[in-house]
């Protein structure tokens, strides 16, 4: 379990971030942006077990220095596709929460109309083509969203987040191949949580996990997903990369979800222990791990962090309240939209 | 959804044998269990299938009696552990292929419909492919549209396969029995809101055949002919019908190929009146073909057009202000068979 928890060693670079010359504010900022993830997943968390919120909720905690250390390194109009555990990729590319705690209890003002959900949340202003609930098939629609990109001319990357079950999936590795083949402004970001659903990644998945991407010449490099700096540092490397003209990357971000599955999953001793989760929470926790650096490099202190926390949770609060005493779509809206 | 306790199959095959309450997924667990030591060729491949026993737990304790070399857990790879069932099956073995959600059909496809249901004929009755796919359908579980839809017509519409939709855990078992024993290959669909619906399952062992439909309520005024969990819904509108004094007769055809038009068309001769209820899409859907059969077979007999209830043409919304609007509900099948019934 202890190797578990470490970034797997292989013949890539294991990016350490520690030099990276960024504004002490633009680190602040980042625990914000996680903070505001981790304060949004725990009303969800809140609304779901309290029976507020429909369907199935697949919460991010733990993997907020993921979503935040990418989004980071694009500009607006570049473009990202989400998964089924996908608000803190929304929110760290831009949405506000109100409208997305609105789409996912299926109120008008949502970003969807209430039609897509937690699974389905997109924010087309900000370049969010879109969370999705068939595994992998995000992969697909960034590469496609690069190669329209490039065919515009735009300037424009795409990055796609999935997890490492996504492997498993044919889909991803033809788009790979093109992406290499047509140099194509695309870095695929795959977020390992250890687990499938229910099911050890190891059990699934043979062999190298960085092997795979290189096998169509795509560079690919596995990070500390628990290190925003580490994160962010190698994502802006690759985006940077794609945007001028030098092809796809691949950044395998080792990290862990706190909770279950989704907010049903109660009862995990069958496929992880309590140890393992107790663990990545208190030795590898991604906000403590900014907090602490920052605080030894005397470049914040506790008032700071207590206040951007205070700021995350209360703007949260209202915009639960928001979506909360937000209306249902009208009736008239079910037929609406099923063509343009 | 109503999960009314259905009135006893009056097939007549439970009469007089010992009976217990089980849910349609223990029903389905034992069927799978029962094949499974009966018949070392079968075995079950999936993703989350072992420890798990599935997202909706039908598979519980599966694999502490078969193991995993039976109980196969899969990467999240639908159309190649689809495809590995298929040369399985072709080579000996009876796979029973897990795909968690019908709406991950779509994966599946080439291997059910090009390879699958084609092998037996473009060989000229060489091969035979022995396979289950057991899958979901059904919505208002606010699972949203990727994993919500009833896409139980794309199989229905390819020969070579057949297509099974029980309604209850004794149709549930004896069919998915007879689906194992197939030589060919079968889809299996369980509606994903009636895991938990119970019903009177015999103690002795049975298999139901394919292409019987099975009268769950006998009436004279109207026929309902309902499908997987719409089921409930008929019975539902049934119970009302008959606080106004119309009988309504519920029929469910347990398989759409192979279909037992001669107990559809017998119904709507009797009663002169039908409508049919399926929670697919409506447009080309499973009403549209059993709304025909009925209206060929039947049509000196009928007095008023065969009607057709279905899913909304629409993706399934999330919001549940919305996705409720697009099944069919009983109150909606009460009205439209007041309507043919002229009395509204
Ligand atoms: C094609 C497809 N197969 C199966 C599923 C059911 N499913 C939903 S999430 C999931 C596991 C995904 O694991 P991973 O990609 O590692 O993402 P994580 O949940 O760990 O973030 C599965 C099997 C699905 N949604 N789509």
């Amino acid at each position: 379990m202890a190797a578990n928890m470490k970034a797997k060693q292989v013949s890539h670079t294991q990016t350490d971030a520690g030099g990276a010359t960024v504004d002490p504010e633009e680190w602040l900022h980042m625990y914000r942006q996680m903070y505001r993830i981790r304060s949004f997943e725990e009303e969800v968390n809140d609304l779901y077990t309290k029976a507020l919120m429909p369907g199935l909720a697949h919460l991010y905690i733990g993997e907020e220095a993921v979503a935040v250390g990418v989004c980071e390194s694009l500009k607006r109009e570049d473009y990202i596709t989400s998964t089924h555990r996908g608000h803190g990729h929304c929110l760290a590319k831009g949405a506000s929460p109100d409208r997305m705690f609105a789409e996912l209890l299926g109120r008008a003002p949502g970003y969807c109309k209430g039609k897509g959900g937690s699974m389905h949340i997109a924010d087309q202003e900000g370049g969010n083509l879109g969370a999705n609930a068939i595994v992998g098939a995000g992969s697909g629609i960034a590469t496609g969203a690069a190669f329209s990109a490039r065919m515009r001319k735009s300037g424009q990357v795409a990055v796609t987040f999935f997890g490492e079950g996504a492997l498993g999936q044919g889909l991803l590795y033809e788009v790979m191949n093109m992406a290499s083949l047509w140099k194509l402004p695309v870095v695929y970001v795959c977020e390992n949580n250890l687990y499938n659903e229910y099911t050890h990644y190891s059990q699934t998945t043979a062999g190298e996990l960085s092997a795979r991407p290189a096998a169509f010449g795509i560079p690919v490099e596995v990070v500390d997903g628990q290190n925003v700096r580490a994160v962010y540092e190698t994502a802006r490397r690759f985006i940077e990369r794609a945007r001028n003209g030098e092809g796809p990357g691949f950044v395998i971000c080792n990290t862990y979800r706190y909770h279950g599955h989704h907010v049903g999953d109660i009862n995990r001793a069958y496929y992880r222990s309590k140890e393992e989760e107790t663990l990545w929470k208190t030795e590898r926790d991604p906000l403590n791990l900014l907090s602490q650096w920052l605080t030894e490099q005397h470049l914040a202190d506790a008032a700071i962090f207590e206040q951007i926390e205070k700021e995350a949770r209360e703007e949260m609060r209202s915009a639960v309240e928001f979506a909360i005493k937000a209306p249902f779509p009208d009736a008239s809206e079910v037929t609406q939209h099923v063509y343009a | 959804m109503s999960m009314l306790k259905t009135s006893e199959s009056t097939a007549g095959a439970t009469n007089g044998k010992a009976m217990r309450e089980l849910t349609m997924a223990q029903a389905v667990r034992e069927a799978l269990a029962e094949e499974m030591r009966r018949d070392a060729r079968v075995f079950i491949m999936g993703e989350d299938v072992a420890e798990a026993g599935t997202p909706f737990k039908v598979l519980l304790g599966l694999v502490d009696e078969f193991g995993t070399d039976r109980v196969i857990d899969t990467p999240i790879s639908e159309p190649g552990f689809a495809a590995i069932g298929v040369g399985a099956a072709m080579t000996g073995m009876r796979p029973v292929i897990d795909i968690m959600f019908g709406d991950f059909l779509t994966l599946t496809m080439d291997q059910m419909v090009n390879q699958a249901a084609k092998a037996r004929y473009m060989s000229g009755g060489k091969f035979m492919v022995p396979i289950v796919f057991r899958t979901t359908l059904g919505a208002t579980r606010r699972s949203a549209a990727q994993h919500s839809q009833s896409l139980h017509v794309w199989p229905s519409h390819v020969p070579g396969l057949k297509v099974v939709l029980p309604s209850t855990p004794y149709d549930a078992k004896g069919l998915l029995k007879t689906a194992i024993r197939d030589d060919n290959p079968v889809v299996y669909f369980e509606d994903k809101m009636n895991f938990t619906t119970k019903g009177m399952v015999p103690d002795e062992e049975y298999t139901i055949p394919f292409g019987v439909a099975d009268i769950k309520r006998a009436g004279a005024d109207i026929t309902l002919v309902a499908t997987s969990s719409m089921v409930y819904v008929a019975l539902g509108a049934a119970d009302k019908l008959k606080e106004i004094g119309i009988s309504a007769e519920v029929v469910d055809p347990r398989t759409t190929f192979p279909l037992d038009k001669q107990t559809l068309v017998d119904s709507a001769r009797k009663t002169s009146r039908a409508i049919v209820i399926d929670e697919g899409y409506e447009r080309y859907g499973v009403t549209a073909e059993l709304a025909a059969v009925i209206a060929d077979g039947a049509f000196y007999y009928l007095d008023a057009p065969v009607k057709r209830m279905g899913a909304m043409d629409v993706p399934i919304p999330f919001s549940p202000a919305l996705e409720d609007l697009t099944a069919p509900t009983a109150d909606a099948v009460f009205q439209m068979a007041k309507t043919l019934c002229g009395r509204a």
